[in-house]
């Protein structure tokens, strides 16, 4: 080790971890080496399958007693954790290493307050600390985090917080014995992006204020981008590139992690660039094909089928296919003294009209009720109160029976991949069961039908047969968007069809929505929470928060000039590629919130 | 650009997502091929599975079994016991040598025999199966029918139908069923619904069984309904303008197949258990016909002199109930990894 650098805090050295699995082993992390000095910050990019978790869970040796199988070195605070015995891993974790999970609603224990899990943590290292000393140490964690009244709120037990706040409680239970690295796993993933914004801004003044030292792992660049020095993109359980995190995001050398950021949607990117990008690519493709095609193929043909994928522009006054006002939904909430219901408006007088063959983007944060808003609309529930009208009938209360035919023409794509194809049913029949309801009977034609629909959006014909369980998670979002078609739909809803896939996958989907709108004139409303993603695929916005509609209008100027406070606020969270431009940001949310003080 | 690809319900797992993607491999297999491959790993469940299979072929096949190892299961061989105590000859042709502790095993028998009648063990223990089989199984189909199709409709349907139904699998727990079982079988006549005798009784003991145990498997199915009708799945069925008999036959019945066959299959032990008290309590099957139950209840009364007469039957129980619950639970964890592990 050299002696004027910095000795690294965190050093890992060809790290390889393999499973044994019913399909052989798998080789999960394949030569892995970095260093993290300390009070440096180091990101650990990768998509799904990557290999950046099982590394994370390798530095705080929580592979111990599975089947994993792990070679080369790990060194944490001058200890190699392969070879410390099990207490010396215990001494380790929390004291040297904190880590900061995922999901802030399962990583604190339900029944005890968070403060006697400070206490906790704090004495199973230091057992001569006495209590009273460990929870005032607890207070001032607390505080150090930013929680409110800190005194107070350490009687509290963890349900009586919101998630953001219960991971401020998770990331003050790892500053408990000052440990010398903080490693976050995937911290901010399960929270909204205003809240995401201020984890991460609490990071990174702690990794400054305390002098510790961040690894955070991602999976998506924007969020790393301003928060860490160096950057690690991982593929496959390999590190493809690595380096400063300046360097890797504007000059990014390795192909993969240029495609990468080519994927990541960008919140400055409008609408029209997009499509006209979209639409470059696709022609770009078909010339290839027809070339590849040879010159046996007629000339004509061809022609006739560019033709066909000519953007289709609005003529004349603009038709309004759905139009809805003054809609809202009532939930009855259980609960109280007597367990008498209350009312909760998830959503209140929402009105916005439609037209033919634009996109509607539906932006807000969880619970905004956009979801509700979005199954209303499909009459998947009754709204209880407004009005909704599709191509002037009125559709608010019609019976399920009379609703039927009108399926046809309205359909949705769902969030979650894995939950919205039936594990039992083989992709042809979950397409095809559309046609059946809907009354065709002759099999042959549906499994024609089918097979044109697979091959359509990106799918082998051939996979008629398979269950869902053989696809990954953008070919199932892909038979999801086949089954959606199927009936030849004038509006589709798409609930989230794009958070629960990667990057590239999310790319690739997004390509094909818009594809598939050339061709076959249709009608979108896209309920998103990534600001960026919505920009890219809608005409007009409406953002939603606490079930209303904050405001509503052209998506560029949405975006470029935003009218209402919360827009702006929104905007001003959003995660940003360029790590400068973060940095700029994540001041400016700094003074905003000295100013409310 | 290949995307590095997400794995099947990696978002329903705890483990390393780089395990899972692996796990892509299993692109033709069917999740039934995926749960055989498990099963054949785990030996004590593939063993369970072996000797309820055998179990199984001995039942069927008991009249040639008994043809060719042993005697019909009722015919006496008093020539083979002590007829003063009832116990088993040590030595038939000369009484002089006293009883034997092993109870006249031998080639001609291969489990030894019965005291005071002489009857060949083998062949009762053999003949004893079918009994124990076929009421522990009708019963078990009648509960899985009932309890499928009672809580498939209060878990799809809800609200007072939920209500009403839930309310009756209550009662039914509560119901003191031993009990009612030792009334019922005391009253009930020779013959009735074309059945007589032993043929009528295994219908009351089916019935019985079947009918009381019910609520067990409804409330799982009741369960598993509730949250499968929440799935995005269904809802997508319904935003295709699918009806309810769609819905609860197309997508919500062949999601239900796993957890009601491994169910069903931890439920046999259960009615062979119950089957067998009823026997021994002798509210069961008349004798002559050979239960296992009804032959420990025989036994009790020679325990010092015929030990054998009780560890056999005994013995039969225990292997038959073992192996059905370990191959259960067997086919529990593999359809369902996250339950084991």
């Amino acid at each position: 080790m050299s002696e004027s650098a910095p000795e690294p805090v965190v050093r890992v050295d060809d790290l390889r971890v393999a499973f044994p699995t019913l399909d052989g082993r798998i080789q999960a992390v394949d030569g892995l080496s970095f260093e993290v000095s300390a009070g440096g910050g180091l990101g650990i990019v990768g998509e799904s399958g990557s290999g950046k978790s099982v590394t994370s869970l390798a530095l705080m040796g929580l592979h111990r007693g599975s089947r994993a199988d792990i070679t080369g070195t790990i060194e944490v605070a001058g200890q190699d954790v392969n070879k410390l015995t099990d207490k010396q891993l215990r001494a380790m974790r929390g004291n040297d290493i904190a880590m900061v999970f995922q999901d802030p609603m399962q990583s604190l224990h339900p029944q005890y307050t968070i403060g006697d899990q400070l206490v906790e943590a704090l004495r199973v290292h230091r057992p001569d600390v006495s209590r009273a000393e460990a929870r005032k140490h607890a207070v001032e964690a607390l505080d150090r985090v930013g929680i409110p009244f800190p005194g107070k709120r350490i009687n509290s037990y963890p349900h009586e917080f919101s998630g953001g706040m219960r991971q401020r409680v998770v990331i003050a239970m790892g500053l408990m014995c000052d440990p010398k690295v903080l490693l976050a796993d995937e911290p901010t993933t399960a929270l909204d992006v205003t809240v995401q914004a201020r984890i991460l801004d609490l990071l990174d003044e702690l990794r400054r204020d305390l002098g510790m030292a961040l690894i955070l792992v991602s999976h998506d660049l924007a969020v790393v981008a301003g928060s860490v020095d160096e950057v690690v993109v991982m593929r496959h359980g390999v590190a493809v590139e690595r380096g400063d995190v300046r360097t890797v995001l504007s000059e990014p050398e390795h192909p993969y992690t240029r495609a990468l950021l080519a994927a990541v949607p960008r919140v400055e990117v409008s609408r029209a660039q997009r499509r006209a990008q979209d639409r470059a690519d696709r022609a770009e493709r078909e010339r290839g094909e027809q070339r590849a095609a040879g010159a046996a193929t007629e000339e004509a043909p061809a022609q006739e089928e560019f033709a066909a994928f000519a953007p289709q522009e609005p003529e004349g006054e603009r038709e309004v296919l759905l139009k809805a006002s003054g809609v809202g939904q009532r939930f009855k909430v259980r609960g109280g003294l007597w367990g008498r219901s209350t009312d909760f408006w998830a959503v209140k007088g929402v009105s916005f009209d439609l037209y033919k063959g634009e996109t509607l983007g539906i932006v807000g944060e969880s619970g905004s009720g956009k979801s509700t808003l979005s199954r209303m609309v499909m009459r998947l529930l009754e709204p209880t109160e407004g009005r909704i009208e599709f191509e002037g009938e009125d559709i608010t209360h019609i019976a399920e029976r009379r609703m039927r035919p009108l399926r046809r023409d309205v359909q949705m794509v769902f969030q979650n991949p894995y939950s919205s194809l039936n594990p039992r049913v083989t992709v042809g029949d979950a397409i095809g069961t559309a046609l059946r309801v809907q009354g065709e009977r002759d099999t042959r034609k549906i499994k024609r039908e089918v097979q044109e629909l697979l091959d359509r959006v990106g799918l082998e014909p051939s996979h008629y047969n398979r269950f869902p369980h053989a696809f990954s998670g953008g070919q199932r979002q892909r038979i999801a968007i086949a089954r959606a078609l199927i009936l030849k739909p004038k509006l589709i809803i798409c609930d989230e069809p794009v958070s629960a896939l990667d990057v590239s996958t999310q790319d690739q989907v997004l390509r094909l929505l818009s594809e598939l709108q050339d061709d076959f004139g249709l009608t979108y409303i896209f309920v998103a929470h990534d600001l960026a993603v919505v920009r890219q695929v809608s005409d007009r916005v409406a953002v939603m928060r606490k079930g209303e509609v904050v405001e509503l209008g052209d998506s560029d100027s949405i975006y470029e000039d935003p009218q209402s406070e919360y827009t702006r606020q929104l905007l001003n969270a959003a995660p940003v590629l360029d790590p400068d431009q973060a940095r700029e940001l994540r001041a400016e949310r700094v003074r905003e919130r000295a100013g409310e003080a | 650009m290949t995307a590095p690809m997400d794995a099947p319900e990696s978002s329903q797992h705890a483990e390393p997502e780089a395990v899972i993607a692996g796990a892509k491999n299993a692109a033709g297999r069917s999740l039934r091929q995926i749960a055989w491959q498990r099963f054949r790993k785990d030996k004590v469940g593939m063993a369970g599975g072996i000797v309820v299979i055998l179990l199984i072929l001995v039942a069927i096949f008991a009249p040639l079994l008994t043809a060719w190892f042993g005697y019909p299961p009722n015919q006496f061989n008093q020539q083979l016991v002590d007829p003063l105590t009832g116990g088993v000859l040590l030595d038939p042709e000369n009484p002089a040598l006293g009883l034997d502790p092993w109870g006249g095993i031998s080639p001609d028998h291969l489990l030894g025999v019965e005291p005071v009648n002489g009857r060949d063990l083998f062949s009762r223990i053999v003949y004893g199966a079918r009994t124990s089989l076929l009421v522990a199984t009708v019963a078990t189909v009648v509960c899985v029918v009932i309890g499928t199709v009672l809580g498939v409709v209060a878990g799809y349907f809800g609200g007072w139908i939920d209500t009403v139904i839930s309310r009756a699998m209550d009662i039914f727990l509560a119901f003191p069923l031993l009990l009612f079982a030792i009334a019922l079988v005391g009253v009930i006549p020779d013959g009735a619904f074309g059945l007589t005798g032993n043929g009528l009784r295994i219908g009351v003991l089916i019935f019985i069984i079947g009918f009381f145990n019910w609520p067990y498997i409804g409330r799982i199915v009741r369960g598993q309904t509730l949250t499968l009708k929440e799935r995005e799945f269904v809802e997508a069925a319904r935003s295709l303008g699918a009806g309810s008999a769609h819905i609860v036959f197309k997508e919500i019945l062949p999601n239900l197949v796993t957890p009601i066959l491994v169910y069903s299959t931890l439920l046999i032990p259960t009615n062979i258990l119950f089957e067998a008290a009823l026997s021994f309590l002798g509210v069961g099957i008349n004798p002559p016909t050979a239960t296992w139950g009804g032959m420990l209840e025989n036994a009790l009364r020679f325990y010092t002199t015929s030990p054998h007469f009780v560890i056999i039957p005994g013995l039969a129980i225990f292997v038959t109930v073992l192996a059905f619950n370990l191959f259960g639970d067997g086919l529990r964890d593999a359809f369902d990894p996250r339950s084991s592990d």
